[in-house]
Formats: structure tokens, C-alpha cells, sequence
């Protein structure tokens, strides 16, 4: 299998980073390079073969759904002291809805 | 003291022979003076450290304190710290100073050790060689031309030089245990759930797990009583009733310490891929645990060959679903330059990861992506099982399992830096440990031209505590993990 730029471009813009037509050129290559070892998986029969997900096969826990933080709004002004920007207490972003 | 066990330092400390403030100061001082040339520390902060390092002190003065009271150790700076910068070696994170502890950086502070600063990683802790780093590649204080290993290649290069008396690691794919191998210590993999991931900026959370990088299996056992316990804030840790790891360590007389033990060579690891003179140090570790008793007994894990694909799949998938977080807008680097809320993710983004870290994400959302989960994510997860199915009959044969930690020495900085399936292959013995889940540690087992190289032993799942006492053995008679490099005495 190999993968086209074309596909390159789209995963990109599926994973949100902007690249280049440069960029994505040289990353087809090391890209294709990878999948040539992935592929390997491919000639290996594994019908009926449960996947495993987690190296402990243990179901995870469940907590109630309540603060657990004791002072949230001290917590809240140290998280948003270290964001890009700020306003009020909101994280600020490029308009989204005219 | 650059020379003392944690144990022995512990003691000095007790006893007052020295001081916390002036152990950290040394230890300050020699950051200081051949940091520069390793670039291992990304942070130190001298005024913190040794107002940790008077606190303990102080505690030591009234007879109390905890097994680790006044002990500097140093953290990979994956392991978010009230405070410290905690970069995760990326742009993405070069201004994040954490509002928060990670669970393994807690328990160090309730043990009472001092931290020394933030080591040096590749970043988000992809790669083999520390290369990635956005701060730059560490050196190997063995051959500054050379690499230290990765991920945790800072830690390992500080402890190696002396720049700290431990450190603390986190292993995806063997970025504890081929620092270790390349730098001539002891680097532990606990059992997947052992050690919280709480705080510990993740990478791929079903193959992530902390552990220590020390100069001996001793100094390993105590720094993994303080790492391990239960956290109910991370989902996969596992609520088991706590145990010593030093308690199978105690001194014997006995000249065969390890009779009865099974120990397994599996035939994927002496085939081809490891260099001859790492194969020869291996071979003659082997023949050194013959004669502190142990047996031999060939096993097979057919399977394992095709962990590394497998891994490659797994853990990019995982990644590109971990590291979708960083987006410019709650934390971490914004780009300067944006149009719309899309640009803002995509150039922030862009800017923020370095070239491996990329191409990894790119991977995982490709697996991950409509039409090829089946073929590829479904697919390695059904290998997963087979590895670990592997190792579930291979135990059933033998005890521990041994092999080559790394199928070579410390290589040259650039040489495999731009070539990502080389570099890949670095793992080839360590990742299907992550994989299972299992316990891993490697030790150091000679030179070959002046280079360590580094001995594997893997355990059943929970047996932490034989495989530091297999290793402790070794070391006792095989005193390679005490020899250190050049240039770094004064």
C-alpha cells in the first residue's frame, strides 16, 4: 500500500495541522516507509482473536460525577493564569458565529 | 557521595554527616559546571531546591523523615511539577509552568526528597535518541558524540554523570530501559497500573508507565516503593495491597543465590539484529547467571517480530488522540499569526510540534481514520494479544526472561536521525514488553569499545520485586553499573 499527497493533505486537515506542499512531499516519503513495516502485520491470521486494548484486562472504574477540587475557583484563575488569552474568566478565540 | 547508594546517603543523612543543603549544593554545583556539556536539565531552580533541601533538614534535625528525607532526585520533564516549566521537551509546552502535581512528583515530595530540576526528553517522549527534543539532544557522558537514548535520555545522562544520585523515567516503548542500556544504569519498567499516569503528560496512555533510572537494581528497589501505590485519578491504576520491592535484596552468604531460578532466552532475541559485540556481553551475562546458579532453557516468542509494527500502529493511534488537546486556546503555545478559530488550530499546531511528533499524529489519525480502523488499529490490537499470549506460555517454562536491552551501543548523534524506521528498530527487544504490560529492567553488562551495553530482564506480570532481587544478584558479583564515565570528577 502506498499513500497518495493527496490523502496527506487530508489527514493533515484532519488532525488540524497546517502543512505545506513541501512538507507534506517530504512526509509521503517517511510516511510510506512506515507503512511498508506496519504492513507486515498484514500476512498474520488473527480470526477469532480477541484485540486487547489494555495490558490489564480489567473493566475501568466508575466514579460519581461530582467536584472534587475543595477551592474551584482559586484552581481556576491558576489554570487560566497560563492560557494564550483570557477574559472574564473565558478562554478568548477568533469569532466562530457572525 | 557522588559514589553512595540512596541507602548510604539515606544513612549520612540520618547521622548528619552531611547536610541536605549542602548534598543539593554539590550537586547544584556539578549541574553547573557539566550540564553544559550534556545538556541533560532542561530546569533547575536553586532557590527551590534547597528551601526543599532546609525543610528536610530541619525534618532530619527532630529524628524523623521518610526513606527518601533530603535526597535530591531529579524528574523527566513529562511529570507535571507545581511551578517548574514543564515542557514535555516540546515548543508546544515551552511556556507551560504546571498549576499542578503529578502523582509520581507527590509522592517524591511525601517521601521528603529534594528536586533538582527537569531533565532533558525527546519530545512527548517520541524518539530513541533524545533528538527530538526541542531544547536540542543531550550527549552521552560515555562519548559526547553520541546519544544518551530515548526518551528519557536527560534523566539517564544526569544520573550517568553523576549529576544527580537518581532519576525518574516514563516507558512506552523502552524510553526507560534503552537510556539505561546506552548509559550504563539500571532502568526499571514497573507492570502496566503499577505507578499512576496522574500528571504524567501522556503519550500513549495503554503502553505509558514511570519507573526509575538508577545506578544499581538496589537504588531502584527503594526510588519504586516510593513510585508505586494506587491513584483513584488515573483510571488504569491498580488498587493492590502495597509491597517492599527491596525485601527479596537482603545480603546472603549463599554462593549460588539463584539456584532453581528458570531463566528463558527466547530465540527471537539471538537471531539476527544485534550486533555482535552486544550479542557477546550478552552471551557472557548469561553464563554468569549460570554460575550464580540459575538454569537456562531456550523459549520461543513467535510472535514478537512483529511488535514493532504493531507498536506503530497502537501508539500513534493513541497519540493522535492524547495530543489533539493541545490547540493553541486553553494552554501552550499560540502562534502569533491567525485568520479564524481553524487557522488558529491548524498554525498553532503546526509551529508547536516538532517534525517526529507530527508525522506520528499523522499516523494515528490515518489508522484511526473511516475505512482503515479494521485493517490497521483492530488488527494490531489482535497482535497485541498474540504477543502477550506469547509471554503468558513462555512463563508457564520460565521465571525471568533475558536478552539484549538494545541491539547496539550508544550511536552517533544524526546517524539515524533522519531515518525514522531506523531509528524505530532501536526498540525491537524492548516494545512487545510494553505491549504485554509486563515488568522490564535493564542492567548494565560490560563495554564493547569503550561503550555500555545493557542486559533485558523481563518478569511476569507483578514480579517486580524477583526481578530487582535477579538483577541485585548480578550486580553483586558483575560490579559493571559501578564504573562511570570520564571528565565528570570534579
Amino acid at each position: 500500500m502506498s499513500l497518495t499527497l493527496e490523502q496527506v493533505h487530508r489527514v493533515a486537515h484532519l488532525a488540524r495541522i497546517e502543512i505545506s506542499d513541501a512538507e507534506a512531499r517530504s512526509t509521503l516519503g517517511h510516511l510510506n516507509e512506515i507503512f511498508t513495516l506496519i504492513e507486515e502485520m498484514q500476512a498474520v491470521d488473527t480470526q477469532g482473536v480477541e484485540p486487547m486494548a489494555h495490558a490489564q484486562d480489567v473493566a475501568q472504574r466508575l466514579r460519581p460525577d461530582r467536584i472534587s477540587e475543595t477551592n474551584p475557583v482559586e484552581q481556576r484563575a491558576a489554570f487560566q493564569a497560563i492560557a494564550p488569552e483570557t477574559e472574564a474568566g473565558l478562554y478568548l478565540v477568533p469569532k466562530v458565529i457572525e | 557521595m557522588i559514589e553512595h547508594s540512596l541507602q548510604a546517603i539515606a544513612r549520612a543523612l540520618a547521622n548528619r554527616e552531611i547536610s541536605s543543603v549542602e548534598l543539593t549544593q554539590h550537586y547544584l554545583d556539578r549541574i553547573d559546571r557539566h550540564n553544559p556539556r550534556l545538556n541533560a536539565y532542561l530546569s533547575v531552580d536553586a532557590a527551590s531546591s534547597l528551601a526543599q533541601a532546609s525543610a528536610a533538614d530541619a525534618q532530619l534535625a527532630k529524628g524523623e523523615g521518610g526513606p527518601l528525607t533530603g535526597i535530591p532526585i531529579a524528574h523527566k520533564d513529562i511529570f507535571c511539577a507545581k511551578g517548574w516549566l514543564t515542557t514535555c521537551g516540546s515548543r508546544m509546552l515551552s511556556n507551560f509552568v504546571s498549576p499542578y502535581d503529578a502523582a509520581v512528583i507527590s509522592r517524591f515530595k511525601a517521601a521528603g526528597a529534594v528536586m533538582l530540576g527537569k531533565t532533558n526528553m525527546d519530545e512527548f517522549a517520541m524518539g530513541s535518541s533524545n533528538e527530538t527534543s526541542f531544547f536540542g539532544p543531550v550527549n552521552n557522558p560515555w562519548d559526547t558524540s553520541r546519544v544518551p537514548g530515548g526518551s528519557s535520555g536527560g534523566s539517564a545522562a544526569a544520573v550517568a554523570a553523576r549529576l544527580t544520585p537518581a532519576a525518574t523515567g516514563t516507558d512506552t516503548g523502552g524510553s526507560i530501559r534503552q537510556p539505561a542500556a546506552l548509559c550504563n544504569l539500571t532502568g526499571l519498567k514497573p507492570t502496566y497500573g503499577v505507578v499512576s499516569r496522574y500528571g504524567m503528560i501522556a503519550f500513549a496512555s495503554s503502553l505509558d508507565q514511570a519507573g526509575p533510572l538508577g545506578r544499581s537494581a538496589a537504588d531502584c528497589a527503594t526510588l519504586l516503593n516510593v513510585m508505586a501505590g494506587f491513584d483513584e485519578r488515573d483510571s488504569t491504576s491498580l488498587d493492590r495491597t502495597p509491597e517492599d520491592y527491596s525485601r527479596e535484596l537482603a545480603v546472603t552468604t549463599n554462593a549460588k543465590p539463584l539456584a532453581g531460578l528458570r531463566i528463558g532466552l527466547p530465540e527471537q532475541f539471538f537471531g539476527e539484529g544485534c550486533s555482535p559485540e552486544v550479542m557477546q556481553l550478552v552471551e557472557s551475562a548469561i553464563t554468569e547467571y549460570r554460575k550464580l546458579g540459575a538454569e537456562t532453557v531456550t523459549i520461543s516468542l513467535p510472535s514478537m517480530t512483529l511488535s514493532v509494527a504493531a507498536y506503530y500502529v497502537i501508539a500513534p493511534a493513541e497519540a493522535s488522540s492524547n495530543l489533539a488537546r493541545f490547540d493553541g486556546v486553553r494552554y501552550g503555545y499560540r502562534a502569533p499569526e491567525y485568520q479564524d478559530l481553524n487557522e488558529l488550530y491548524c498554525r498553532s499546531r503546526a509551529q508547536g510540534f516538532g517534525a517526529e511528533v507530527k508525522r506520528r499524529i499523522l499516523i494515528g489519525t490515518y489508522v484511526l481514520s473511516h475505512g482503515y480502523y479494521d485493517a490497521y488499529y483492530l488488527q494490531a490490537q489482535r497482535i497485541r494479544r498474540l504477543i502477550a499470549n506469547d509471554f503468558t506460555r513462555a512463563f508457564q517454562q520460565c521465571d525471568v526472561i533475558v536478552g539484549p536491552t538494545s541491539p547496539s551501543t550508544a550511536f552517533k548523534l544524526g546517524e539515524k536521525a533522519s531515518d525514522p524506521v531506523q531509528m524505530y528498530l532501536s526498540d525491537i527487544y524492548t516494545i512487545a514488553v510494553n505491549l504485554a504490560g509486563l515488568p522490564g529492567i535493564s542492567i548494565p553488562c560490560g563495554f564493547a569499545g569503550g561503550l555500555p551495553a545493557g542486559l533485558q530482564l523481563i518478569g511476569d506480570y507483578f514480579t517486580e520485586a524477583r526481578l530487582l532481587n535477579v538483577a541485585h544478584r548480578y550486580q553483586q558479583a558483575n560490579p559493571w553499573h559501578l564504573q562511570r564515565p570520564t571528565g565528570f570528577d570534579d
